[in-house]
């Protein structure tokens, strides 16, 4: 990850539902619980959440219905506005943002991408696409050759003039995402994009989505409650409970040393040989013998040799320098579990 | 959410409502008590007239103030102008009133056309016949120029109300107070009888269509609020979003977002202002506006029951067409055309219409049957008409079983059920009304039922407005015993269920006028034609709910009962009845309310009520009478509207059901 500044940062935010929120946040208790704060009949939707999202990553924000991730997103962008704390987008507070300028950085900055797709009834594919184009004023023939190519990268072509009821889930949702894209956000948001699709289109959209990432290297924050999906797209992950962020971290360390109790369940069913990879288990100084395994290869898939191989240390390495050694018996022992 | 458990009494000692109810009960039975031995003083058995309030002076006063001192006649007739001048031009238009644009009158066989074409575009060959059919129905049967009459009204009553309806309800939906200020407003005019809103516009606006265009968009007004500020609300929120993070500043929300979203419930409040706009538009013909409702209203006047009938069917038709064509745009969705498809080809329909159009218009130039059907071309039928169904009515055992009705109905049940409700001292007949608030929906209803029903005592109407409530009583009475068991019935199997709900449907989209003519037809002019108007009117909300609501008790729980070995009957009473019976009762306070609109009409007929004491306003300029008996009407009605939906919600909610 670079030094740069980050992309999104927020500092302890929070987001309070209820009658006078930002009264009850002022007056409110240090340290009370989720269920402390309900009792007052506030609900904490955000709670004293501080994160960074840097450039070019993708962060997935993980948690069941109701644990705050799909409030935090719309933190982020300011659909909701926040009762505490400070949120910053490139530098910019974008609390302090007046109202014309708050869209001016949506119209030039910001896609986002919607659970039940968010498409407009009564606008064809292509017209969906190009709304945001049309709502920051650009001229019908640019947005319409914007479209096209956005329709174009998402697989959609020759559908552009269907209506999204004509459409299945799949190829709607390849809709929102071509109209998110369509202004060349640098910051792109998804809302649990793939929840409302069956399992096997949402294996095909999830191909897709890091084909395209590939591509356009966008910084993401992506929001799930599959934990399967988180591992499998993520930079890094932030597990929410009640609205705060439980641990913030690479899948590996994730799945490695759960921070509480409440992220260990989550890990307990998890092939972790296929999250592991070997440059987190490498200790750096520490040297090994014969060939270096590479430093992004899963323990799902040095298995066999994990099983065949007698070494000790085996050495790892990063673009071809060796960063140190990764001992065979804890590589062993997430591929079969430790020793009782 | 914690406080619905709350809502147990407080300690076991205390009354329930319904013992309370029953106390009350009994203080007004033993009033009545008092009154049928002669004990009870006059003072108590019908307020004196000394202690009466001139309320109907007050409002006098205070519309005067309001028209004169403030000068709002001045601005209203300065309105009407403006009024005028458009009618002017749409009558021009339709029927070829002699105004600008001095273009029309549009051929009738052009606007049959496209009638049928248009009806062709929103729902196939089934509303282009019906279109057409319509059109050239009413062409054929020489009622050409009376129909574009009314039309050229509602052509610019109709859209006066979306475009007031909407804006109304974008501001309710955006300003809460606004929603807060017009929510009760909404709830009165709604039950507030039309006769109501007549003399206002006359006297505000002048006899003829002008009063006429203005009592019907204001009488059209309501649904297309509520229906507008509910389509909003319903937006998805994520497509709000959507809107947001695409950038669209408020305008552009509005615009592009929420309008088009809510298209499909602006499109139903559009229906609903269409025809609720040809059912208030004929019943203008009551201050001088002419058209359908006036042709009507002189024929049945003279008994030509022919011609009536001939009009009846008519305005049916118009009604019907409005509503299947108004109806079927609220489904039509847009459709892709193929890559490459011409211009001509995407408005194919289009196209077509305008040629149709212009063509028929220049051989009507040439050939005048296409333009007009003249005098005595019409193959109206109204004197074969009048002798089939005299015929008919002389038959022996028609004419046997309507006399055994109108006698036994009224000698045996009517007129004792009036005279018993009329013998019944005022206060002991409000604390009846009372108590059946307070046993049904609680303390709050009952003490509205208190102070309203009190407010009719006050108004020095009493009579009349009991004997207004014992026509709708025994008008929902009657209509129950047989719409429950047909809907009950219907709702036995799918095929039945659709075909009655089809019934009802089309029946519902006739203006209320028309039931008069059935009424007229077999009973005459006598209370029997009344109570019966009123029965067909209030019949067809009883049947809809009954099956819609057998309809949607939940498969599981009748398949539980199956499974449980109920027999039909044990089902019916056990599973279907008790949970259908919350969407029931708000059928039974529809036709409540329709009966109370529909008694006012039935005045027509010569009654001695309220409606009757209204009607006669019209001919003068006693606004204060006028709105007294109009709020004494709307009282009644509220009473009822607060308590059954109350009892229906409570309901509901007892039994988990959405």
């Amino acid at each position: 990850m670079s030094v740069e500044a980050p992309v999104i940062s927020c500092q302890n935010v929070w987001k309070i539902f209820g009658n006078d929120p930002a009264k009850f946040l002022k007056t409110m208790k240090p340290g009370m619980s989720f269920d402390d704060i309900r009792a007052e009949g506030y609900i904490a939707g955000v709670k004293d959440v501080s994160i960074d999202v840097h450039k070019g990553e993708m962060l997935v924000i993980m948690g069941l219905s109701g644990s705050g991730k799909s409030t935090l997103v719309r933190c982020f962008s300011r659909l909701h506005d926040i009762t505490g704390g400070t949120i910053t987008v490139e530098g910019q507070d974008i609390m302090s943002l007046p109202e014309k300028e708050l869209i001016e950085l949506r119209r030039s900055k910001m896609g986002m991408v919607f659970q039940s797709f968010g498409l407009l009834p009564h606008r064809t594919v292509l017209e969906n696409v190009a709304f945001p184009l049309e709502m920051r004023g650009q001229d019908k023939h640019t947005r319409r050759a914007r479209a096209l190519e956005v329709v174009k990268l998402v697989g959609l072509e020759g559908r552009e003039d269907y209506f999204p009821r004509e459409l299945s889930g799949g190829q709607q949702q390849r809709v929102g995402i071509a109209r998110s894209l369509a202004i060349e956000p640098d910051i792109w948001f998804l809302d649990e994009p793939f929840s409302a699709l069956d399992p096997l289109i949402r294996k095909e959209m999830q191909d897709e989505f890091l084909r395209l990432q590939q591509m356009l290297n966008k910084t993401i924050v992506f929001i799930t409650h599959d934990f399967d999906e988180a591992l499998r797209l993520a930079d890094r992950i932030a597990i929410m409970k009640d609205g705060a962020v439980e641990q913030c971290d690479t899948p590996d360390q994730i799945v490695l040393h759960p921070a509480t109790e409440y992220v260990r369940k989550f890990t307990e069913d998890i092939d972790k040989a296929r999250v592991v990879h070997a440059g987190v288990l490498a200790e750096a100084g520490a040297t090994g013998e014969g060939d270096p395994v590479d430093a992004g290869a899963t323990v799902h898939a040095m298995a066999r040799m994990l099983v065949n191989d007698n070494r000790s240390m085996i050495p790892v390495q990063r673009d071809a320098t060796v960063i140190g050694a990764m001992p065979r018996k804890a590589a062993l022992d997430i591929l079969l579990g430790a020793e009782a | 959410m914690t406080t619905e458990i709350t809502s147990l009494p407080a300690t076991r000692a205390a009354w329930t409502n319904g013992q309370w109810a029953l106390g009350v009960v009994g203080v007004a039975v033993f009033l009545t008590i008092l009154q049928y031995t002669g004990l009870l003083p006059g003072w108590l058995h019908r307020l004196p007239e000394t202690v009466i309030p001139n309320f109907a002076g007050w409002l006098d006063a205070v519309f005067n103030f309001i028209k004169d001192d403030l000068g709002l006649l001045a601005f209203t007739r300065f309105l009407t102008e403006g009024l005028q001048w458009l009618l002017d031009a749409s009558g021009n238009i339709f029927y070829g009133k002699r105004r600008w644009p001095f273009i029309g009158p549009i051929p009738w066989t052009a606007l049959a056309a496209v009638a049928a074409i248009v009806g062709y575009y929103l729902g196939g060959w089934r509303l282009a016949i019906l279109g057409g059919g319509t059109m050239v129905w009413t062409a054929l049967i020489g009622q050409w120029d009376i129909a574009m009459q009314t039309i050229s009204v509602l052509a610019i009553a109709a859209p006066l109300a979306f475009v007031i309806g909407l804006s109304m309800g974008i501001a309710a939906w955006k300003y809460a107070w606004v929603d807060k200020a017009i929510k009760p407003i909404l709830s009165v005019l709604q039950t507030l009888p039309f006769f109501t809103y007549l003399l206002p516009a006359v006297i505000f606006f002048k006899v003829g269509p002008t009063a006429g265009a203005v009592a019907t968009t204001i009488y059209a007004i309501p649904p297309m609020i509520l229906m507008t500020t509910l389509g909003l609300q319903k937006v998805s929120p994520e497509v709000v979003e959507a809107g947001k993070m695409s950038g669209c500043t408020k305008f552009q929300m509005l615009r592009h977002v929420y309008l088009p979203s809510a298209r499909t419930e602006i499109l139903v409040g559009v229906n609903q202002v269409i025809m609720l706009s040809l059912a208030m538009v004929v019943l203008t013909a009551f201050i001088g506006m002419p058209g359908l409702g006036a042709k009507l209203l002189a024929m049945m006047g003279s008994f030509k029951l022919g011609r009536s009938f001939e009009i009846g069917v008519t305005i049916v038709l118009l009604a019907v067409m409005l509503d299947r064509m108004s109806k079927a745009w609220v489904v039509k969705q847009p459709e892709h055309f193929e890559k490459g498809t011409v211009l001509w080809q995407r408005h194919q329909m289009l196209l077509i219409g305008i040629i149709a159009f212009v063509v028929l218009t220049l051989i009507s130039l040439v050939v005048p049957w296409f333009a007009e059907i003249g005098r005595g071309q019409d193959f109206s039928q109204g004197k074969e008409l009048d002798n089939l169904i005299k015929a008919l009515l002389n038959i022996e055992w028609v004419k046997a079983t309507t006399g055994f009705l109108r006698a036994f109905l009224n000698v045996q049940v009517l007129i004792p059920f009036r005279n018993f409700l009329l013998s019944i001292p005022t206060p002991a007949f409000i604390l009846l009304v009372a108590a059946f608030a307070l046993a049904l929906a609680g303390r709050k209803q009952a003490i509205y039922a208190l102070i309203f029903f009190s407010l009719v005592a006050l108004s020095g109407w009493w009579d009349r407005a009991v004997i207004t409530l014992y026509s709708v009583i025994s008008a929902v009475t009657l209509a129950a015993l047989i719409g429950l068991p047909v809907g009950i019935f219907a709702a036995r199997s799918e095929k039945w269920a659709s075909r009655v709900l089809l019934i009802c449907d089309t029946a519902q989209t006739f203006p209320s006028f028309v039931y008069l003519i059935p009424a007229i037809m077999l009973f005459g002019i006598t209370d029997i034609a009344v109570i019966f108007s009123i029965l067909i009117f209030a019949m067809v909300p009883l049947t809809r709910y009954t099956i819609e609501g057998l309809r949607t008790v939940p498969g599981e729980m009748t398949e539980a009962a199956d499974m449980s070995g109920a027999t039909r009957m044990q089902k019916l009473w056990n599973v279907q009845l008790p949970l259908a019976l919350p969407t029931m009762a708000v059928g039974f306070n529809q036709a409540i309310m329709f009966a109370f609109f529909m008694v006012i009409i039935a005045a027509f007929i010569g009654t001695q009520d309220l409606g009757q004491e209204l009607q006669r306003t019209l001919a003068g300029t006693d606004l204060g009478k006028n709105f007294v008996l109009g709020i004494c009407v709307a009282l009644m009605a509220l009473t009822f509207d607060l308590t059954i939906m109350k009892w229906a919600a409570d309901k509901k909610r007892a039994l988990g059901l959405p």
